[in-house]
């Protein structure tokens, strides 16, 4: 949207009678709330950007999964993405902002503190002038949590139960994520501490990879996996929707890192979030490519599913510090993330954890890099960095196996052999993805 | 009367239907299979992990013509569908005791 210079000049205009009126304070001057207006613009927009990210994930994983387990993927996307909306108006966001009502200062905020928005209507003297609207700020921080749910789902797909999966995005939206989030975000101890994380490498991206991580290994690979030593592939039934989650993926982050400049009132601030785009973009961009070269090295051939994920690890490496770098250091620090993907997707084979969709190599090890990467150009030591990095891993981490296994020992978490070898889509909801073309 | 059976390349299915139509057949089944024959496996790279490629796709035609017209249509399928190079193919010719066509009840001869 290009800013109309005239049509700024009229505004001031229009203001001025107001402003040689203004003996009564009332009546606030454009100054006054355009940076509130602006700021809640930003989040309403860069929210509505993240929420295509659950389209994205969708797309990503449907693609990636094979097609008797396609409807269960999409299933398991628009649910816990509205599990997570429900739970952070329930408890979540208050619990992860809790401004002065701590119930242990810098470590817990209130419990079953539900969401209330601004009065329809609010006056500028009752708003948040210095800020932005209740409803835009719980709304963009809202579509973060879905995010961080997403991770889980890729990661695990095709074999894990439908309900018992939500019941774990029910507490991973309701208190895990939003107790870690109120460290940093909330202003809590970590944030004291000056840990630095911009957008959310740690508190978003390496929370899902964690809770991934802790399910993977608790759920176990998939049947034929990982058979007498060797590991065996089980290639996705759409790499052209995977192509195209990875793409609203990539678009949905610019206002994931655009958003959390968290203001856009001034000169300052909206360069700034063009700063991020600009950054963002670059890192995806380098994250590609340096997947596609090595996949060409190492594998003689070029592996698409490693170049959608190197682009993807990229946008997590950056989301640390997005705005400090400058081109050329979002440049290489998406490459190292594209880097670090190609070796890690190997390497859980070797240790027998299957990730689907390589949702731990990008969002945990790339998120372990976008934290650290932030040393280089941002506000932070290697110490207050590690030291976010290893609160976050594990208390998400043991909290995550914790409700794993116990979900395991009641419920189970697994279908069944045969359910498996038949696919979720006719076991766990009885349809398919594509009914035409199979036995019907 | 006989059912011919012949796999070719996918890619040769419609210079194969054409000469077929020309040669006089006014009907065919086709099915879309995987198979090998001396044009076996080969390997590919899934993320990071190798797997063995055995089967190609391939496209199965199958005919069911009187026994005077045998020779013609084999004929035909092989000129039409050879590459020279391997993969293109296997031809089989089976007897057919009954044909029958369900719209009027026609049978054998009449039915093809």
């Amino acid at each position: 949207m290009k800013i109309n210079k005239p049509l700024l000049v009229g505004m001031a205009l229009t203001a001025l009678p107001t402003l040689a009126l203004a003996q009564d304070a009332t009546t606030p001057s454009f100054d006054e709330i355009g940076p509130y207006i602006m700021t809640t613009l930003l989040f309403c927009m860069a929210g509505f950007l993240v929420f295509f990210m659950a389209a994205g994930f969708a797309m990503l994983e449907g693609g990636l999964v094979r097609s008797k387990n396609v409807t269960m993927q999409m299933t398991k996307n628009i649910s816990l993405y509205s599990f997570a909306a429900v739970m952070y108006w329930l408890i979540g966001f208050n619990l992860m902002y809790p401004g002065d009502g701590w119930s242990v200062v810098g470590w817990l905020g209130p419990f079953f503190s539900v969401t209330t928005l601004d009065p329809v209507g609010v006056s500028a003297a009752d708003a948040a002038l210095d800020y932005a609207s209740i409803g835009s700020d719980f709304f963009f921080q809202l579509v973060f949590v879905a995010a961080t749910a997403s991770i889980v789902s890729g990661a695990l797909a095709e074999r894990i139960k439908l309900w018992p999966f939500l019941i774990f995005v029910v507490v991973l939206t309701g208190v895990l994520y939003p107790i870690s989030g109120s460290w940093k975000w909330g202003g809590g101890w970590l944030d004291a501490r000056g840990f630095s994380d911009f957008a959310g490498s740690t508190v978003v991206h390496s929370v899902g990879g964690w809770a991934a991580l802790a399910g993977a290994i608790v759920l176990g690979p998939r049947i034929g996996k990982y058979k007498d030593g060797r590991v065996n592939p089980m290639p996705g039934s759409n790499l052209a929707l995977a192509t195209l989650g990875t793409f609203i993926l990539w678009l949905g982050w610019f206002g994931f890192n655009g958003g959390s400049q968290l203001a856009m009132g001034t000169v300052g601030d909206v360069s700034d979030v063009s700063r991020i785009f600009a950054n963002t973009n670059m890192a995806a961009a380098t994250g590609a490519i340096a997947a596609l070269v090595l996949t060409q090295l190492l594998y003689k051939k070029v592996d698409l599913t490693m170049v959608l994920n190197g682009a993807l690890a990229g946008l997590v490496s950056i989301t640390a510090e997005p705005l400090a770098p400058s081109l050329f250091g979002a440049l290489w620090i998406g490459a190292v993330g594209g880097v670090i993907v190609v070796f890690a997707v190997p390497f859980l084979d070797k240790m027998k954890i299957d990730d689907v969709v390589g949702a731990i190599p990008v969002h945990l090890f790339a998120g372990i890099w976008g934290t650290i990467a932030v040393v280089f150009y941002g506000d932070a030591t290697i110490t207050t960095q590690l030291t976010g990095i290893v609160a976050y891993g594990v208390f998400t981490f043991i909290g995550s196996i914790a409700v794993w296994y116990i979900l395991k020992a009641t419920v189970g978490i697994r279908v069944s052999e045969e359910d498996e070898i038949n696919g979720l889509d006719m076991s766990e909801l009885g349809m398919e993805a594509y009914p035409e073309f199979s036995k019907g | 009367m006989k059912l011919i059976i012949a796999t070719i390349k996918p890619f040769k299915l419609e210079e194969v239907r054409e000469a077929l139509t020309e040669a006089g057949i006014r009907g065919m089944m086709v099915t879309e299979i995987k198979g090998f024959g001396s044009q076996s496996g080969h390997t590919e790279i899934y993320r990071g992990a190798e797997y063995a490629v055995n089967f190609v796709p391939k496209v199965k035609i199958e005919i069911v013509v009187t026994d005077t017209m045998v020779d013609q249509i084999v004929e035909t399928i092989t000129k039409t569908a050879q590459t020279g190079k391997i993969g293109d193919g296997k031809i089989f010719v089976i007897d057919v005791n009954q044909a029958v066509r369900v719209r009027t009840g026609e049978k054998d001869e009449d039915a093809i």
